[in-house]
């Protein structure tokens, strides 16, 4: 649409997200990526597709890997596949709409990988992207800590430059796939104190299976699953080869990486099953509450799908998209969050993880991800200050 | 012709900027039609910009709807948006574009189109018809086909929407020219020139809002430093942003002529619907006592808000409307019609 409004303020722009092209490569691979897990899921129940942010399968992972659907967009020099950015959001947003178990791949291919390629040195760019690429390096992120959460400047792990390297002490928790993965990036203080905010920190990559003096301990959740940990590191010795980027300025690197992390259509479809699993029980329903209520989340769907194409477009751009993407994850994780209240509205029955009904199962687990949505990459609170800094308030 | 440069939405901007200005906006609240701003527009050749060949400006769709945000931003109390769309309809039918003030009678009004002699007539009553007392040309529907009306037409029944825009009833015995009719239903094409403009009169209550609050002072300062203020204004901008992206959904499907333009323009009025309850919600609250007075230009937008979104067509009929075509198809269907729309 015409943006040459000469009057209206700049918050115009970033309200009114930009229309995604039409792209026929992208549609071309959308069908691909179908007949692919069509094939190589089948077996998958409803409710282990619903747990496809958690679904932890390396087989899978190495097979989108061998089907150049992991790092897509690097340099093909680093095992990358040099396509459109449009082209990896279809397999993200196919993957995910199947319920496709991404767990062992989509923290390197999001967030680790783009780290790497936009900070890493050379070493780390040729050692580690290719096996991201081929589904088989699996990343965790090392950023919370037992007293930093949203106030992440609050770090205290801290990294002492000893000969060759540093020692690393200091806890972090909520680190998703620890206890799995081959490498941490790891955000901490290099120099000065808590008191010095944002200066002086630094992103250090850690081998997770090689890493003496470090200790992973699991948490579960509140469903009694593992996937979460606290990892301790005790004068763990970590090389200076581990540095990424520049040292003191992790808080920038980490606040891109963060870009990386919200900006993706899994901040709305992770619950899809569930929504799936109520349009088969309502189908062909004359009931005007089940008409009104699919059609309402369905307009909720289309509208989020825009918004975040837009923010895709804008990525692809190369443009600032964090007000675009905080307002994507914001409105994402409501609607994920109603979604779970409005199904056990239509259904006259009591949610159940175990349930041989596919609906009460995917619902039963649904209910308990639910209150993770709006914390996770970010609590709805702090996206909510990130747009209102984005409106000029703040 | 293309307005990727922009010239023609930013010469609308200013022409509308000078003729409806505050004490426009008034007048015709109070009833008077802005014959002067409505002239001025049609010098400028709003009424037929998106009309293609000889009849018109042929305009780029997506840059007609764009002026259509604008006008809907403003909340400008003329019917130009329906005239412009129904005049890309008429000539999209193949029959002759009008003059002047335009009126969209959807199928659902009841209107009859019959035959007589070699010709045809239309006959009915329809309510709520938009500027239907300014109307010099009629567009009726039904059973497929689509018919011309320049006379034969009068009032009934005065009435507002609860923007005091007029809203009237029309006794309808004419002549018609038709054609038939296969492209979206005027309900639909209403139904998206009111979704376009509330995504643009909820631009306005952004722009209002903040605004507002940097500069109302309470308990020393600025309304904006409270994060409990700013965190409304962050719902507000994320409903608005919302509402854009599903207006646009629905705007790229019909200029795409897509086969699932009407789910997209039922999905925008839906969603639309939805944002208008809450934005409007929110502006009012942060606008105090002041933003709830005649005075205040907050409720020139939200009144509008309140009618467009259940004109042509309520949002509670649309959003009933997408979900039983959505539950119609299987349950396999559904991502691929989300991903097609
Ligand atoms: C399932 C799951 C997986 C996770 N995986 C990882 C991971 O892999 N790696 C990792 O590093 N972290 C991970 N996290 C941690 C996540 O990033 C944090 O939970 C998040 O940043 C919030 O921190 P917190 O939990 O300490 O809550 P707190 O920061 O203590 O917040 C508690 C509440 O207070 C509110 N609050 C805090 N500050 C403010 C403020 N200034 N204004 C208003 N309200 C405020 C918050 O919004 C929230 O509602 C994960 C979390 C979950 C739930």
């Amino acid at each position: 649409m015409a943006n040459g409004h000469g009057g209206l303020m700049a918050m115009y722009d970033k309200l009114h997200f930009p229309s995604p092209p039409a792209n026929d490569a992208a549609e071309a691979l959308r069908t691909q990526v179908r007949d692919f897990l069509a094939v190589t899921i089948s077996g998958r129940t409803p409710l282990q597709r619903a747990e496809s942010w958690n679904g932890f399968d390396r087989d899978f992972s190495r097979a989108l890997g061998a089907r150049g659907w992991l790092g897509m967009t690097w340099p093909r020099r680093y095992g990358g596949h040099e396509r459109s950015t449009h082209e990896r959001y279809v397999v993200v947003e196919e993957t995910l709409a199947a319920g496709a178990p991404v767990s062992a791949h989509w923290i390197a291919d999001r967030q680790s990988g783009p780290t790497l390629l936009k900070f890493g040195t050379e070493a780390q760019r040729e050692a580690i992207l290719p096996r991201i690429a081929r589904g088989d390096c699996v990343f965790c992120i090392g950023m919370s800590e037992p007293d930093a959460g949203s106030d992440l400047a609050a770090v205290r792990t801290r990294a002492e430059p000893v000969d060759g390297g540093w020692r690393v002490t200091g806890t972090k928790l909520w680190t998703t796939n620890a206890h799995e993965a081959d490498y941490m990036i790891l955000f901490c203080r290099t120099s000065g104190s808590a008191a010095d905010r944002h200066k002086g920190t630094s992103q250090l990559l850690v081998d997770m299976k090689a890493t003496e003096g470090m200790t992973v301990r699991p948490i579960l959740d509140l469903a009694g699953q593992h996937h979460f940990n606290e990892v301790h590191f005790e004068a763990a010795f970590i090389p200076s080869a581990a540095l990424i980027g520049v040292e003191g300025e992790g808080w920038s690197q980490v606040m891109s990486e963060l870009a990386f992390e919200r900006s993706g259509p899994e901040r709305f479809l992770s619950s899809m099953q569930l929504l799936l699993e109520l349009v088969g029980a309502l189908q062909g329903s004359d009931s005007e509450l089940a008409q009104a209520a699919i059609g309402r989340l369905t307009a909720h769907l289309l509208a989020l799908r825009r918004l975040s194409r837009g923010v895709a477009t804008m990525l692809a751009a190369g443009q600032d998209a964090s007000t675009q993407a905080a307002i994507v994850k914001d409105l994402g994780a409501s609607f994920e969050q109603e979604l779970p209240e409005i199904a056990r509205s239509l259904v006259d029955a009591e949610p159940d993880r175990r349930s041989t009904q596919d609906l009460l199962a995917v619902l039963g687990y649904t209910l308990m991800s639910a209150p993770s949505f709006s914390l996770r990459g970010g609590t709805r609170e702090i996206l909510r200050g990130i747009i209102a800094r984005g409106l000029g308030l703040r | 012709m293309d307005d990727t440069d922009g010239l023609l939405a930013r010469t609308t901007e200013r022409l509308l900027a000078e003729q409806v200005d505050d004490a426009a906006m008034r007048a015709a609240a109070s009833g008077l039609w802005l014959e002067q701003a409505w002239s001025a527009a049609a010098e400028l050749g709003l009424p037929l910009a998106m009309v293609e060949g000889e009849q018109g400006f042929g305009v780029a769709l997506s840059d007609g709807f764009a002026l259509i945000r604008l006008l809907g931003s403003r909340a400008i109390p003329l019917p130009l948006a329906e005239t412009m769309i129904a005049n890309l309809l008429l000539a999209r039918a193949g029959l002759p574009v009008a003059e002047g003030v335009v009126a969209l009678i959807p199928a659902a009004a009841g209107v009859r189109l019959d035959r007589q002699g070699e010709g045809w007539r239309a006959r009915g009553v329809a309510d709520r018809i938009a500027w239907g007392r300014n109307a010099a040309a009629l567009v009726v529907e039904g059973d497929g086909r689509i018919a011309l009306l320049t006379s034969g037409f009068e009032v009934s029944a005065a009435g507002t929407n609860l923007a005091q825009m007029p809203r009237d009833q029309l006794t309808i015995d004419g002549a018609a020219q038709v054609a038939s009719w296969p492209g979206l239903t005027l309900l639909e094409a209403g139904a998206l020139v009111r979704a376009v403009a509330a995504a643009g009169a909820m631009e306005t209550l952004v722009q209002l809002c903040t605004t507002h609050v940097v500069e109302r002072t309470q308990f020393g300062r600025a309304l904006s430093g409270f994060q409990v203020v700013q965190h409304a204004l962050a719902r507000l901008a994320s409903e608005a942003a919302a509402a854009a992206a599903a207006a646009d959904l629905a705007v790229d499907a019909f200029v795409a002529s897509a086969a699932d333009a009407g789910l997209a323009i039922a999905a925008a009025r839906s969603r639309v619907g939805e944002a208008v309850g809450v934005a409007t919600g929110i502006a009012h609250q942060l606008h105090g006592a002041m933003g709830f007075t005649e005075e205040h230009r907050l409720h020139w937008f939200t009144t509008a808000l309140w009618s467009w979104r259940d004109e042509f067509g309520s949002a509670g009929w649309w959003t009933r409307h997408l979900g039983a075509a959505m539950l119609a198809r299987p349950k396999a269907a559904y991502w691929p019609t989300v991903t097609a729309v």
